[in-house]
């Protein structure tokens, strides 16, 4: 008998699912209501929720004092530039591990995940050192570079797993067919592997633009994305919430557009070969 | 041209050698069938050939060039999958211009290939349509546009018809056939279905636990089969086999009789027994017969033959066409 779900229990899963949702996006929903409130109904108490004097003065204030143009440029810079340099290693890496697998492969996709439990911190030390030396501090291409080894993990497991997916039959044929590697590659397996290349991408731009650990520390003016822009209105002088609103409002909603946008991808990608 | 020739060729996996050394001739124009129980080597026996296994030792060579270290690539050979490995984001047309296009051909000559290859395999109605749209046999019928586009020196087939139902797997044995008769190009074809190489071969090699059991044309293997296995392997039904006073009364370990020589009467015969099954094709009759004096015989009987379960009957071997072998199972 197949399982009747009455509509008594249809709402009780629609109230949860949405109890558990707006729970989830509860912090982000204050921030943005937040950001249009003044300073003093900011820290109002008990909070008003809705009905409080809407305001833009926050965002005029926040554009005035900072450019944000600019923090914006390098944070897309950052996030495209880590994620495409990364998907450019990655591709081939896990094209190898899922395709000619050797007896140690197990073993080096552990080892790569495995650096993803050490704490940041722990290697801060060096790698400015490093930075200081290469002259990298505060640039670009050297957050590209740390942001795009952070999350290669990431990326190699999440196309390996799509690429198991795929038939090896299929890439036997490319070759049969007189593909050479890079044809078997690019005409192949990248067609076929695109949904999860897709997802891939955007997950990694999603984290990278989010990431503050690195971002903060190796950056000062220059290369400073929007995490930066965010601190910088965490000031020691006294918390403005407002102007700190307007400017995580400003920084988050261009992810938050691009992931609005392609949810269906994005959980497509993530369920991929979960259900088969 | 299209000349196989394997010498001494061994496969390894590790510690395993699923194929020891192996010597092969595969003619120019030939149609090959390699044949066997599963996990023979035959396929992996095809794999190194094409070139997508490495040979752990010894040579192959096609045309006379030694093609040992080439890549697939590089072999002239093309190969249909059973599982058709069909490109799914290309269409019909794409797929089949994928060899063409990786050849750097012009795209005039090889809109002329596709066009003829799509006429000879009926696919002209298809060409735009990607392979998700096709059905098994039409899929089937892409996956060979696709390697007979490339005019190769030879043709590999991987067990091409065992996703197939059985009608179109008749259909598509028949214009595989045709096929071989138009271009009269090498064909190696990898099957475990003796039906299949028995109707297509010119020439079929059986293989067990990676070794060569015997090579020659169909009616070679079935007239002479050189030990018990090729015996029991070639013919359907399964030949007969019988141990004890019967064998040693022709002077050996065991005799072999196929169940069509077997002849069946419900009057008289040498050995009684009683019919356990029949199966009644309506061209054939098949029984199985329990007798006291040779145990379970299968026998064939042309036509409708009335005998049932349980039904007492008399068989009578062609002593003319008893197969003899030693202890070591092979023929005398």
């Amino acid at each position: 008998m197949a399982r009747s779900v009455t509509s008594q229990r249809k709402t009780i899963n629609t109230v949860a699912a949405w109890t558990v949702g707006l729970l989830i996006f509860f912090p982000i929903l204050w921030t943005i209501l937040t950001s249009f409130k003044t300073e003093a109904d900011a820290i109002a108490s008990p909070p008003k929720f809705l009905f409080f004097a809407w305001t833009l003065e926050n965002y005029a204030i926040v554009q005035e004092r900072s450019d944000y143009m600019r923090f914006l440029w390098n944070s897309v810079i950052i996030a495209g530039g880590s994620t495409l340099l990364g998907i450019i290693i990655a591709v081939p890496a896990a094209w190898s591990m899922a395709f000619v697998p050797s007896k140690r492969t197990k073993d080096i996709l552990m080892w790569m995940l495995s650096t993803k439990m050490l704490p940041a911190v722990g290697v801060l030390y060096p790698i400015y050192l490093m930075f200081i030396k290469l002259g990298l501090l505060d640039t670009r291409i050297g957050l590209v570079i740390v942001l795009m080894l952070i999350n290669l993990p990431i990326i190699v497991w999440m196309l390996y797993t799509y690429f198991k997916e795929i038939p090896g039959e299929i890439l036997e044929a490319a070759r049969m067919d007189g593909a050479g590697l890079r044809e078997e590659i690019l005409y192949v397996l990248t067609p076929m592997a695109l949904p999860g290349i897709a997802s891939t991408v955007l997950l990694n731009v999603i984290l990278a633009w989010n990431e503050a650990f690195w971002t903060l520390n190796l950056t000062a003016a220059k290369a400073a994305p929007l995490t930066a822009f965010i601190a910088s209105y965490s000031s020691p002088e006294g918390l403005f919430y407002a102007k700190l609103s307007a400017a995580s409002t400003m920084a988050i909603a261009p992810i938050l557009i691009l992931g609005w946008f392609s949810q269906k991808q994005l959980v497509r990608g993530l369920t991929f070969g979960a259900v088969k | 041209m299209g000349t196989i020739t394997l010498s001494k060729v061994t496969k390894s996996f590790g510690e395993v050698q699923v194929i020891p050394p192996l010597d092969l001739t595969i003619d120019d124009g030939e149609f090959v069938v390699f044949v066997g129980p599963s996990g023979c080597g035959k396929s992996t026996l095809l794999r190194l050939i094409a070139g997508l296994e490495d040979v752990t030792s010894g040579t192959v060579k096609i045309d006379g060039v030694d093609a040992t270290t080439l890549p697939p690539a590089k072999r002239g050979l093309a190969m249909v999958f059973q599982s058709y490995a069909l490109y799914p984001h290309m269409s019909v047309r794409k797929n089949i211009a994928f060899p063409l296009k990786m050849a750097g051909m012009e795209p005039a000559e090889a809109e002329k290939r596709i066009a003829g290859a799509a006429k000879v395999l009926n696919l002209t109605d298809y060409l735009d349509r990607k392979p998700g749209q096709l059905s098994g046999g039409q899929r089937q019928r892409v996956a060979i546009g696709r390697a007979i586009v490339r005019e190769p020196s030879a043709f590999l087939f991987d067990e091409p018809l065992s996703n197939l139902d059985a009608a179109l797997r008749v259909n598509m044995r028949l214009e595989i056939s045709e096929l071989h008769q138009t271009l009269k190009t090498t064909m190696v074809y990898v099957t475990h279905d003796q039906v299949e190489a028995m109707t297509m071969a010119d020439k079929i090699v059986v293989l067990h636990a990676g070794v060569i059991e015997q090579v020659g044309s169909p009616l070679e293997l079935y007239n002479n089969p050189r030990n018990k296995f090729v015996a029991g392997f070639i013919g359907s039904p399964k030949m007969n086999f019988i141990e004890g006073e019967i064998a040693t009364k022709h002077n050996a370990a065991t005799i072999g009789i196929r169940p069509e020589h077997i002849s069946l009467s419900t009057k008289s015969g040498d050995w009684e027994g009683v019919v356990g099954v029949s199966e009644h094709l309506g061209s054939d009759t098949f029984f199985h017969v329990k007798t006291k004096a040779a145990g379970l015989l299968n026998v064939r009987a042309s036509g409708e033959v009335s005998a049932r379960h349980g039904h007492k009957v008399f068989l009578t071997p062609d002593t003319s066409k008893i197969h003899r072998f030693d202890k070591a199972g092979n023929a005398l």
